[in-house]
């Protein structure tokens, strides 16, 4: 809303065709067993599924009834079953466990699988072990990429970030290859590829395979430049709470697929209504952005002007009301509907967020951000395990500590983690050597206090051998380096000055001005550079792993068309609506628009929970 | 140019010519006397089993090979059984059946490939006779046995033997039979003395043909046309019957006035004949029968073999080999004497013009009064397709663009690639390739299927050549012909590795679409392990690679290589391969140094294999890994002893792994096990798998004050946290009373304010102000908050003169009510601020 928009911002591809590819594609598959047959569906494929085609279009082609995969036996009393599923070892076990089962009653069906996105071999494998290979048909449903908005793209993997970064199962690093495929076949060529990331220059290789092996079209670029980055290379903003619209209704609510599910206490019914949240709707597109603390006073300006807009009626003749009920009355209904629902959504998040507790919350947070008052923040967060306050907020501050001051001390380390299990139940205790590996949660090598010394030594020595440092340091272990990359880069901006919400200056806004999140600073950085050059010290610090790609077309990239100026962020490992907002930000300063893609959409507690090992 | 009709004889309405192909090239003593002989249709290779002079049982029969042109491919001594029949796949590959029904099959240059056997009934009955038919569905075999059975194989590639039921009254072998398609069905057609049958999957039919002659008392030669659509029989009366294979309609009879039993009989058609004719091949008599009674008759002064063609009969003798056809209706108009055929007047008319006559503008006045300009070129440009000679083709060409210079419009490509065709058929036709093909043959077998044939008698460079002058995209062309001769080249046995794999590469560099792994495997296939090594290098796709180093047993570059691709499927299909192939201790070797294909494995065993996952990290000694291998398997186990076992597990690899924490924490896991299992026994409390903090909360509400105590002091619970749990549980149960003794038994180490928050939490206010005034200064503005007493927190404000709280409580206040209070706040911030 404060936002000037600049005027020659480019239009945004249309990515609705990748919806109806994948329609097309589905019905295809379907009628590949034609006559009645039952359709189970993964769960988590039922909400991308609806995206794609209701259950109308699912029955327009044979489907009789509709099951979700609940592992269990099934009822089904059809001759034919199809299962939509993702390629997962249970889900096909318990197809194996279903067929096997009508063998033994000697009940003859058929059946199909369509794996989505991609069948792994693991999977035919077992089919094959289990002796019914011959019984099943198999297909794939190369439906990749679901579009959750105009500038949001998921691959709804959100098992992506634990097989890739913790289990180090690469098999989903292919299917990231072939989404970016579909897009570059469709919306390509792309004139330079950026990326950071031992993922990203996989998934970049993959890619680049599928282009040499297929046949190239030579077309009009819809997508200039592309920039790829593994989650793992930011970890931390990840984990902070989000105080933008967007980010926090997901925080709150859970936005599941583009849709959110409000309770009674957002509708004041006794009754959830779902909502989709995108940009069709005219509320959310103007708030979605904005910091939590702005929301409400647009809202009332909004209800006011809905009003004046109501009150025009009183002073129409006959025909002005015909016109007014005709075209305007529907809209303003619609409007109203809407605005009334999130004025619900933000008085439910106000009595969650500003109470005391989350502000010390977020306080707590910015001191760690900022490594001020650390010792404070550590007995804030004994505390709060001490409180048995919710456990992923806990160990989300237990990461969050670990990663911006390099590690835990061993005494903290220790004493913490004790208290939590105490706390939470001793099982956390896998979830704490999955933690350690990923480097989320680590304690400090003794060696590694030198790490900090060294960097302040390296500020007083000259840059050269300070660097030569840093190279011998960062290859001991996996660490974030989060202070020294927060001053190369400027992440936290110098708290004695008041940060204006009303006028962003930055893309700290996000985080109430207290961050700017390392992803799309490093994305800003490079765009700005044109590569790496000049940020050799911030991807050593990063494990490196960096690489910038002169495609096709992009010999003259000085001409900069429409399509130069759209940016394709694809984040392997899941982004947060914070980050797309502040790239949307970063977008309407510069000219630019940027398309996010991503394996999933996350934010803390998705994050945590896939790092979870208890019995639950 | 009367000369061209003099071959000419004329049958009925229609011509038919005899021209010569070639001169044979090979040198026969006894021309093709005492010989079994296969040639193959469309041109193909000769083969030739020469019985020796004298039968005696130390001479061997000699196995040649020739092209059309009589061009020595092969030859070598038979050293197998006694062969009954040769035949050639549409492979050009060579079919020799034996008696004793096993076919053996060689390519063109005489190697052995493999072989196979029509069965196991066969090898006693011996085969009497054997044919080799080519269907859609490739080529077959079909024998009759001594035992008067029919046993057919369809497609030798796809071998599936049938045997067809058997044969009222027929003894020994029929008197003549042939192999039909029909209906997508192949069946057998024979002849026992005058009846007919049709033998089918099933069934055994006898057939009449319609109006066939009542002198006859015997069939004794059948012929089916190229197109399986007609039938010829001959009958002992001399009698040619002619009709469709269907036995629907009778086309012809004829007398032909010869008694004896033909040596061999052929249908002489060519698509849009004019008539159906056949030829029938005695000892010394060739002759040409057709609609009408009279016949053609040809003297043969040499042994001689007919070969059925798509448009013609190929007649192959000692010497020579000739081509005799129908004349096509186009050569006709324009050769025939007299001929009034625009096709015919364009021709003279560039006659005319060469000789730079004033004729030729007649000539051509004429045809275009007609207005048939087009249709002489037309023919033209058709006839030249039909002509063996260059010359002739020339003259139908030259005349052919004479006459397209007077046409505006008349679309170049008819003419264009009529001369392309000839290019090609004439460099194939030459005698050192042999391959005497017609138009009509080439455009029904194609280009791909000529380059084949070409490329299956090596001459690579030829191929190439046609390849780049028809302009064949390079996949099905160049390339294609490229991996043949690479392929071949692999199998030079004397030439290094090296220099082969170097050779291949130089040759191959730039074609596109080039499978190296298929090469490879052809290497492999000859025993070259490391040139296949080599070749596999260039291969740029690893999804192709992976396959065949397995099958080469290198394991462990297969493995590097499909990790190379980051194709995890490509990595776990070598994973499952080397489980099953290596042995244990190996295979985790193997995988230890490889960790993508390791964390694969895991993820495997992690839903599929539990045990082996155990075996892997103890191989590894990860004790930690193991550690929480046994605290996972802990989780599912429901027995007290046996989960406390395998925490004890736990325990010891943690342990191991130095990793202190985890085995104490383990521990006191164990011991907190026990002591709920002690208190669910003894109290009847449901304690156990409950956290330490929950096992603690559950004390306390339940009164177990006493056993609470005892774990607060063995598992060390810090103070804090002890007096937390013990305040909000004593708050939930609203046992004041204890919450007072509790808050004055000791100093709180969590201050008083919480003891406020939670009596307010609970609602009661009351017992909430008890506590206020124990509260530390610095936060008695929020305690006195906490319980709604605005006086007192702006008591307590004003006292520490802070800024920030007396804010904080004005904020609270509410203008209308607390008046006075906002005053006297103002007042005091105002003095603090000044401070």
């Amino acid at each position: 809303m404060a936002h000037s928009v600049r005027r020659d911002a480019p239009e945004l591809p249309d990515f609705s065709l990748l919806k109806r590819l994948a329609r097309d594609q589905l019905i295809y598959l379907l009628e590949q067993l034609p006559g009645r047959k039952d359709l189970f569906i993964e769960a988590d494929l039922m909400s991308p599924l609806d995206r794609i085609a209701n259950v109308i279009t699912l029955k327009q082609h044979d489907v009789d009834k509709l099951y979700k995969v609940e592992y269990k036996p099934i009822v089904s009393t059809s001759d034919q079953l199809c299962f939509l599923i993702r390629p997962r070892i249970k889900t096909v076990k318990w197809i194996c466990d279903v067929v096997n089962t009508d063998k033994a009653f000697g009940r003859f069906r058929r059946y199909k699988i369509i794996f989505s996105p991609q069948k792994f071999y693991a999977c035919e494998n077992l089919l094959e072990e289990q002796g019914i290979f011959g019984d099943v048909t198999t297909d794939e449903w190369s439906f990749y990429l679901l579009p959750l908005d105009d500038d949001i793209i998921s691959l709804e993997l959100p098992e992506f970030f634990r097989d890739n970064f913790l289990e180090g199962d690469q098999r989903w690093v292919r299917t990231a290859g072939s989404a970016l495929h579909l897009l570059h076949s469709v919306y390509g060529p792309f004139s330079k590829v950026y990326g950071i990331g031992r993922c990203s220059k996989m998934a970049y290789e993959s890619w680049r395979e599928q282009v040499e092996e297929g046949e190239q079209r030579a077309r009009q670029a819809e997508i200039g430049n592309v920039f790829l980055i593994d989650r793992d290379v930011d970890l931390v903003t990840p984990l902070c709470s989000q105080v933008v619209y967007e980010g926090l209704v997901d925080d709150i609510f859970r936005i599941k697929c583009g849709c959110v599910e409000f309770g009674p206490d957002v509708t004041s019914s006794d009754k959830s209504i779902k909502v989709m949240l995108n940009s069709q709707d005219k509320v959310f597109n103007e708030i979605r952005n904005e910091h939590f603390s702005q929301v409400f006073g647009f809202l009332s300006q909004k209800a006011r002007n809905l009003q004046t807009a109501y009150d025009k009626r009183s002073g129409m003749d006959i025909k002005q009301m015909k016109t007014f009920v005709s075209e305007e009355l529907k809209g303003l209904k619609q409007e109203h509907r809407l605005l009334s629902l999130h004025i619900g959504a933000s008085e439910s998040m106000m009595k969650k967020k500003t109470k005391q507790d989350f502000q010390e919350l977020l306080k707590t947070e910015h001191s760690l951000l900022e490594g001020f008052e650390i010792r404070e923040c550590i007995s804030y967060i004994e505390e709060h395990i001490n409180r048995q306050v919710s456990m992923v907020e806990s160990m989300r501050l237990l990461c969050l500590l670990s990663l911006t001051e390099n590690g835990l001390l061993p005494k903290d380390y220790r004493s913490l983690k004790a208290q939590f299990l105490q706390s939470y139940g001793i099982d956390h205790l896998l979830t704490f050597s999955n933690l350690k590996q990923l480097g989320l949660l680590v304690e400090q090598q003794p060696g590694e206090t030198l790490t900090v010394m060294e960097s302040r030594v390296g500020k007083l020595v000259n840059d050269k051998t300070a660097g030569k440092l840093t190279d011998a340091f960062s290859s001991l272990s996996k660490k974030s380096n989060f202070r020294a990359l927060g001053r190369r880069l400027n992440l936290v901006p110098k708290s004695d000055e008041e940060y204006d919400l009303r006028v962003p200056r930055d893309m700290a806004y996000i985080f109430s001005g207290a961050y700017i999140p390392l992803s799309c600073k490093l994305i800003e950085q490079v765009l700005e550079r044109d590569g790496w050059t000049g940020l050799e010290e911030v991807t050593r610090m990063l494990n490196g792993h960096e690489f910038a790609v002169t495609g096709s077309n992009g010999s003259d990239a000085r001409v900069k068309t429409d399509s130069q100026r759209i940016i394709l962020v694809m984040f392997l490992g899941g982004c947060t609506f914070s980050e797309i907002s502040a790239l949307r930000f970063l977008g309407r300063e510069k000219g630019l628009k940027f398309i996010v893609v991503t394996t999933a959409i996350t934010n803390s507690a998705r994050l945590l929970e896939s790092m979870l090992d208890n019995h639950a | 140019m009367a000369f061209i009709t003099a071959n000419w004889n004329p049958l009925g309405e229609a011509f038919y010519r005899k021209i010569e192909l070639y001169e044979m090239g090979w040198s026969l003593r006894d021309g093709l006397k005492e010989c079994l002989v296969a040639a193959a249709p469309y041109g193909g290779p000769i083969a030739l089993l020469r019985q020796p002079q004298r039968p005696s049982s130390s001479a061997r029969p000699q196995l040649e090979i020739y092209s059309s042109s009589g061009v020595n491919m092969a030859s070598f001594p038979w050293k197998s059984g006694p062969v009954r029949q040769l035949g050639w796949t549409v492979c050009d590959d060579l079919l020799c059946i034996q008696e004793d029904g096993t076919v053996l099959i060689y390519d063109l240059f005489g190697a052995f490939k493999r072989h196979f056997s029509m069965g196991n009934e066969v090898v006693q009955n011996q085969v009497l006779e054997a044919k080799v038919f080519h269907s859609p569905y490739g080529t077959g075999v079909a024998i009759v046995t001594g035992a008067s059975r029919f046993t057919l194989a369809t497609n030798i590639d796809d071998l599936k033997l049938r045997r067809l039921p058997e044969v009222p009254g027929l003894q020994g072998a029929p008197s003549c039979w042939a192999v039909l398609t029909q209906d997508r069905q192949t069946k057998v057609l024979l002849a026992n003395g005058a009846d007919l049958y049709i033998l089918d999957n099933t069934s055994c039919t006898p057939v009449t043909p319609p109006g066939l002659s009542p002198q006859a008392c015997s069939i004794v030669n059948m012929a089916v046309s190229f197109s399986y659509k007609y039938l010829a029989l001959f009958t002992d009366s001399g009698h040619l019957w002619m009709g469709s294979a269907n036995f629907k309609d009778k086309l012809s009879e004829v007398d032909t006035k010869v008694r004896t039993p033909p040596k061999q009989m052929v249908w002489c058609r060519r698509p849009k004949s004019q008539q159906p004719s056949v030829v029938i091949m005695w000892d010394r008599l060739l002759l040409v029968a057709g609609e009408c009674t009279d016949t053609i008759q040809y003297t043969l002064d040499e042994e001689s073999v007919c070969v059925a063609e798509l448009d013609g009969v190929r007649i192959v003798g000692g010497s020579r080999h000739e081509l005799l056809q129908e004349v096509p209706s186009a050569c006709q108009d324009i050769f025939k004497i007299a001929s009034m055929a625009p096709g015919a007047l364009l021709l003279e008319a560039h006659k005319e013009y060469e000789k730079s006559s004033q004729k030729a503008d007649e000539y051509l006045r004429e045809i275009k009064e007609q207005s048939v300009l087009g249709e002489a070129v037309r023919q033209c440009v058709e006839a030249a397709g039909y002509e063996h000679e260059p010359e002739t083709q020339k003259t139908l060409l030259r005349a052919a663009s004479f006459g397209k210079c007077f046409l505006s419009n008349y679309p170049p490509e008819p003419f264009v690639s009529m001369c392309r065709d000839l290019k090609v058929l004439n460099s194939v036709r030459d005698y050192t390739v042999g391959i005497p093909l017609t138009h009509t043959q080439y455009k029904q077998m194609t280009v791909q299927v000529l380059i084949d044939r070409l490329v299956y008698r090596k001459l690579y460079p030829l191929a190439i050549e046609i390849c780049r002058y028809l302009k064949t995209p390079e996949y099905q062309g160049v390339s294609r012909v490229l991996k043949h001769w690479a392929c071949c080249k692999v199998q030079q046995k004397e030439e290094p590795d090296e220099s082969i794999a170097h050779a291949v590469s130089v040759k191959l560099g730039e074609a596109a679409g080039i499978s190296y792994s298929e090469i490879a495997a052809r290497a492999y296939e000859c025993g070259r392990t490391e040139l296949a090594i080599k070749l596999l290098e260039f291969e740029p796709r690893s999804g192709e690679q992976v396959p065949l180093l397995l099958k080469m047993k290198r394991s462990q570059l297969a493995l590097s290589k499909a990790i190379e691709s980051g194709d995890t499927d490509l990595v776990y299909t070598v994973v499952t391969y080397l489980k099953n192939e290596m042995n244990r201790g190996d295979f985790f070797m193997t995988l230890r140094n490889q960790p993508v294909a390791l964390s694969l494995y895991r993820q495997f065993c992690k839903h599929q294999e539990q045990d082996t996952l155990k075996d892997l990290f103890n191989q590894d000694d990860d004790h930690q890994e193991l550690g929480n291998f046994y605290v996972k398997a802990s989780y599912k186990e429901k027995k007290l002893e046996a989960r406390l076992s395998l925490l004890q597990s736990a325990v010891d690899e943690y342990n191991k792994a130095r990793n202190e924490f985890a085995a104490k924490a383990t521990e006191e896991e164990m011991k907190l096990l026990r002591f709920q299992r002690r208190l669910d026994e003894e109290k009847g409390e449901a304690l156990l798998g409950l956290s330490l903090q929950e096992t603690l909360h559950a004390l306390l509400t339940s009164n177990f004050h006493k056993q609470a105590e005892q774990l607060y002091r063995d598992f060390r619970v810090p103070d804090k946290r002890y007096w937390w749990l013990k305040l909000t549980a004593l708050a939930e149960k609203d046992d004041w009373e204890e919450m007072e003794k509790f808050a004055k038994s000791k100093k709180s180490p969590i201050g008083y304010l919480p003891f406020v928050e939670v009596c307010v939490k609970q609602h009661n206010k009351y017992e909430a102000k008890k506590y206020v005034s124990k509260v530390t200064p610095e936060q008695k503005v929020k305690a006195h908050l906490a319980i709604g007493d605005l006086e007192g927190a702006a008591e307590a404000a004003i006292e520490r003169r802070s800024e920030g709280e007396i804010s904080t409580v004005l904020s609270r206040c509410s203008p209308t009510t607390d008046r006075a209070l906002l005053e006297r706040l103002n007042r005091a911030r105002s003095t603090a601020a000044k401070k």
